[in-house]
């Protein structure tokens, strides 16, 4: 088998045997054959999609291995643009749409010479905790089908968990990479703000949105951010800064690594058996060597509604190029007015958590409310941030549970926003603050569901989430567990 | 019934001719098959991302400092939100409340022939809209992005102008400092140069304000100008029915030379700004704002003021002269040809600019050296050619492209001035009129100018007519 193995595994692999790229694409679509239909990870995975595919691997098959990720095949979420593909964020209104450039991030992968898969679910265009919100159905959580693998990208963490790709590129705005992750049991990386270019991403909120990779260990985390990441002229917030190499930091010393942990991440709704996990994984990095202590980071309780007038105000602009104008879904009737067509394009083009979203955003901005909501909710971040500067001043990495619960069953929060948005709790402050996050697979529920646990560094310190989660998951197993497919 | 008084603001859209785009690296240029001169991101495609054109902030810090204005300390930018089909984005990244510059000012001469103050309240940059053409179909509209994303210049001057003179004039000395600067074609009819008037009537001696009426689709000087005046009669009229003047938007139809309304700023919308995530701030160096400030060139009231001090002209000709560049260009290369200015400035101001109006001709668009215009004005003052024939001499360079020694060579115009020639033409003269000639000399003087006329006649007008006539008197004697 193929696509179980890492990314270095994959590689090694194929440094004995090049032409196992055939084999790898045969099983690759044996599985999706199978799992698809059960799981609904790649959208509209027919013939279009599959030539795609294997056209990438024969063209491989054509020239000696070259690139870090030769024949590895990588799921792409389906908001970001590889040209000559549909991208649609998993939304009615740009069904159609397909992309003449490619994203930054997707050049990079091509030129390590990647397999890339297209059209990775996700809630629309990247609003929701549970991949419910998809304008193309929900997508299982391969540990347990009933319930979701979390969003947004939990298209993403089921292909890496399901085996049907070696890794995937998310988004995380904030949580969408590390909570499905945490729900699948993977690895998920949300690189600092600024890290990985933006170009090619369809935006959601601008001040939030990073991009990075879903993995089955760290490692190949290190990997995938070591590609991805730098500067790139079309996105004016990348930063200029150079790329260290991470996988050198993967086996850095931890002894006396200061790890903080934050008690407001341990609230109320924290499930027992996370709280039971978390303790586990404490008692096991402090046998590493680590010294581990409490940290109070007060402005966290803020942190959930500053986001969602923060996020949606954002998000209220970028999605207001989808018009019926250019491309995309347009419905008109006949002798309607040019507001007529926005009317009608936009409210059938848009699911219902994207409409509340816009709304609320718009409302945010509005003239009167601008001040009292937008203005302090950037008032806010800037306490949340602070709250990050300065307890780096005491710890080099902060240790919290993911998400407050393992996955939770489908339809359980949908009917409920304000509980769903809550499912965020853990992961927003470190968009908000724009500091670097790693979540990892730290133990199972009694129901046998994974759980994930995350470590938070300061901006650009991305090499000792990866010493730090490296040395962890070299000591434990749970990154070595496969999901069971539960009914 | 009582006086009233205008009180005008405009709002001037400039668009700056760089190479490229304000967000991308789309061509900016004017023209082109429609929408041609796009890419994913000044179509708005998902996942683009706007990249700052520098050569922008430097231009429009040129046309901040031309005209006095206060550079912030800060670039910052804006989603200014509405939805249209030429906005591809549903948002126009503009400036909102820290522009480019604020506080700045023009000089003007008010219609008294003053000179006035006239404030600029902010400058700021921002994205050109795309263009919709509703001709082509009966039931829909075609969208053109070529201009979507071309750089703009937002100026806003405050409500200092009191009538359609000084409006005109305002604009006439923007636009003339602006093609200084060398930053826009200035075009109106091409748009690169739009204008938005803000006009209420107030009784004079009052302070507030009356309602504002926005015009616009003004596409000339001169249409600002009319519209004003027509604003003016409307509004006053209105007024003295005691009718209350509405506050909206109404479009200047050039056809019928009238203002039509167009929406009432009831319906105004709510731009829900605030700033663009997608681009950072930047803190202005000083240092820069100062080297582009250095870097200014002599700007048109500098050197009308310079030309009244350097070469003696008229505070009228020095301004004539330097309303254009080029013009005020070309009078010094002339003069360094031949240094005298006055005479200089009159050919120029008078026959030259008479025939390049005529023809619908520039001064580069013809082949006219400046040096040329100096060597004429040295021909009359050597006596080589008279100023009547200097006219003629003149429109024959500005057909034929070439220098005035060569046209009165090759037409044989030089002035008859030897006295060998000169006796001959009088002695014919004399052999011919006999009668005149009795007529002289018993006492009838103006019988000498019928002479002389024939004389000059007789030579095509060539003939030195002082020595002309000492001939005659010599030889009638």
């Amino acid at each position: 088998m193929f696509l179980d193995k890492t990314i270095h595994q994959l590689v090694e692999d194929y440094s004995k045997n090049p032409s196992a790229t055939q084999d790898m694409l045969k099983e690759l679509l044996e599985r999706v054959g199978d799992l698809n239909s059960k799981l609904n990870v790649y959208l509209d995975f027919g013939e279009t999609n599959e030539s795609f595919v294997r056209n990438q691997v024969e063209s491989l098959q054509k020239s000696k291995p070259s690139g870090r990720l030769w024949g590895v095949p990588i799921a792409i979420k389906d908001n970001l643009c590889i040209q000559g593909q549909e991208t649609a964020c998993a939304s009615h209104i740009l069904s159609g749409f397909v992309s003449p450039y490619d994203a930054t991030v997707i050049s990079k992968l091509k030129a390590e010479g990647a397999v890339l898969i297209p059209r990775v679910n996700m809630d629309e265009f990247a609003f929701g905790s549970s991949t419910e919100n998809s304008a193309f159905g929900r997508t299982c959580n391969p540990w347990n089908l009933s319930h979701v693998p979390g969003g947004s990208s939990g298209g993403s963490a089921a292909a890496v968990a399901a085996d049907l790709a070696a890794a995937s590129l998310g988004s995380d705005t904030g949580g969408s990479i590390r909570q499905p992750a945490s729900f699948c049991g993977v690895v998920g990386l949300k690189p600092t703000y600024g890290r990985v270019s933006r170009y090619g991403l369809v935006a959601f909120a601008s001040s939030l949105d990073q991009i990075g990779p879903l993995t089955k260990d760290v490692k190949d985390a290190a990997l995938l951010l070591s590609i991805i990441a730098g500067e790139d002229p079309k996105d004016s917030t990348s930063a200029p800064m150079d790329v260290p190499d991470y996988l050198a930091a993967l086996h850095g010393d931890v002894k006396g690594l200061k790890v903080g942990i934050p008690e407001e991440y341990f609230g109320e709704g924290t499930d027992p058996d996370v709280r039971k996990a978390m303790d586990k994984a404490i008692d096991v990095c402090t046998q590493l060597g680590m010294q581990c202590a409490k940290v109070k980071m007060p402005h966290t309780p803020y942190a959930v509604a500053t986001y969602y007038v923060v996020a949606t105000a954002e998000a209220s602009s970028n999605l207001a190029r989808y018009d019926g104008v250019k491309y995309g879904t347009r419905v008109q009737e006949q002798g309607s007015s040019l507001i007529d067509m926005y009317l009608a394009s936009r409210t059938q083009g848009f699911g219902k958590e994207t409409q509340r979203r816009v709304v609320l955003g718009t409302y945010v901005l509005s003239q009167g409310y601008y001040d009292d909501y937008y203005l302090k909710g950037q008032k806010v971040r800037t306490l949340i941030r602070q709250d990050f500067e300065k307890a780096f001043e005491s710890f080099d990495v902060l240790l919290a549970p993911t998400s407050p619960t393992a996955a939770f069953a489908e339809g359980e929060r949908s009917q409920d926003p304000l509980q769903m948005y809550l499912s965020d709790i853990c992961t927003i402050s470190a968009n908000l603050a724009g500091v670097p996050a790693i979540s990892l697979p730290c133990g199972l529920t009694e129901k046998g569901l994974p759980i994930g646990m995350q470590f938070f560094a300061p901006a650009f310190c991305e090499d000792r989430l990866f010493k730090a989660a490296h040395a962890y998951e070299q000591a434990t197993e749970w990154h070595t567990l496969k999901p069971a497919f539960k009914e | 019934m009582a006086e009233y008084e205008m009180v005008i603001g405009l709002e001037v859209h400039l668009q700056l001719k760089t190479q490229t785009k304000l967000f991308c690296g789309c061509p900016a240029a004017f023209g082109g098959e429609p929408n041609s001169h796009t890419c994913p991101v000044c179509l708005g495609l998902p996942g683009v991302l706007p990249v700052f054109n520098e050569q922008v902030f430097e231009w429009g810090m040129r046309v901040a400092l031309a005209f006095n204005c206060e550079i912030a300390p800060r670039m910052k930018f804006d989603r200014k939100q509405y939805f249209y089909p030429d906005l591809p984005k549903g948002y126009q990244i503009s400036q909102f409340d820290q522009p480019l510059a604020q506080k700045g000012y023009l000089d003007i001469v008010d219609a008294k022939g003053n000179p006035k103050r006239i404030r600029i309240h902010r400058m700021h940059i921002e994205e050109d809209a795309g263009k919709l053409m509703h001709d082509n179909h009966a039931t829909s509209s075609l969208v053109d992005l070529n201009r979507a994303g071309v750089p703009l210049i937002e100026m806003v001057s405050e409500a200092d102008m009191r009538d359609a003179h000084e409006a005109y004039q305002y604009l006439t000395g923007l636009k003339s400092a602006i093609q200084y600067l060398d930053v826009s074609t200035c075009n109106m009819e091409e748009g690169s140069l739009r204008c938005d008037t803000n006009v209420s009537i107030r009784p004079v001696g009052q302070e507030a304000f009356g309602n504002k009426v926005e015009i616009k689709n003004l596409n000339s000087f001169r249409s600002v100008k009319l519209a004003l005046e027509y604003e003016r009669q409307r509004q006053i009229g209105m007024a003295d029915q005691g009718i209350r003047i509405p506050q909206e938007t109404r479009l200047w139809d050039e056809k019928k030379q009238v203002t039509e309304s167009m929406r009432s700023k009831e319906e105004a919308s709510d731009y829900r700004y605030f700033p663009e995530p997608d681009l950072v701030p930047f803190t202005v160096d000083a240092a820069v704002v100062e080297s582009v400030r250095k870097n200014l060139p002599e700007l048109p009231a500098q050197k009308a003021e310079r030309f009244q001090k350097e070469y003696e002209l008229s505070a009228y000709d020095a301004d004539v002269l330097t309303q254009q560049k080029n013009i005020a260009e070309f009078f010094e290369q002339a003069i360094a040809a031949y240094a005298k200015p006055k005479p200089i400035a009159n050919w120029l101001m008078g026959d030259v600019s008479a025939y390049l109006n005529a023809q619908g001709l520039t001064i580069e668009s013809v082949n006219f050296k400046p040096e040329w215009l100096g060597q004429l004005v040295e021909l009359i003052d050597k006596g080589t050619i008279s100023g009547k024939i200097a006219k003629d001499v003149l429109n024959k360079m500005l057909e034929q492209g070439q220098s005035p020694a060569k046209i009165v060579e090759q037409e044989g115009l030089q002035q008859i001035g030897d006295a060998d020639s000169l006796a001959a033409v009088a002695a014919e003269v004399i052999e011919a009129h006999p009668k005149v000639v009795d007529e002289f000399r018993a006492g009838k003087e103006s019988s000498l100018m019928f002479l002389v006329g024939q004389g000059m006649r007789k030579t095509k007008g060539r003939a030195n007519p002082k020595q002309l006539t000492d001939a005659l008197k010599q030889k009638l004697g």
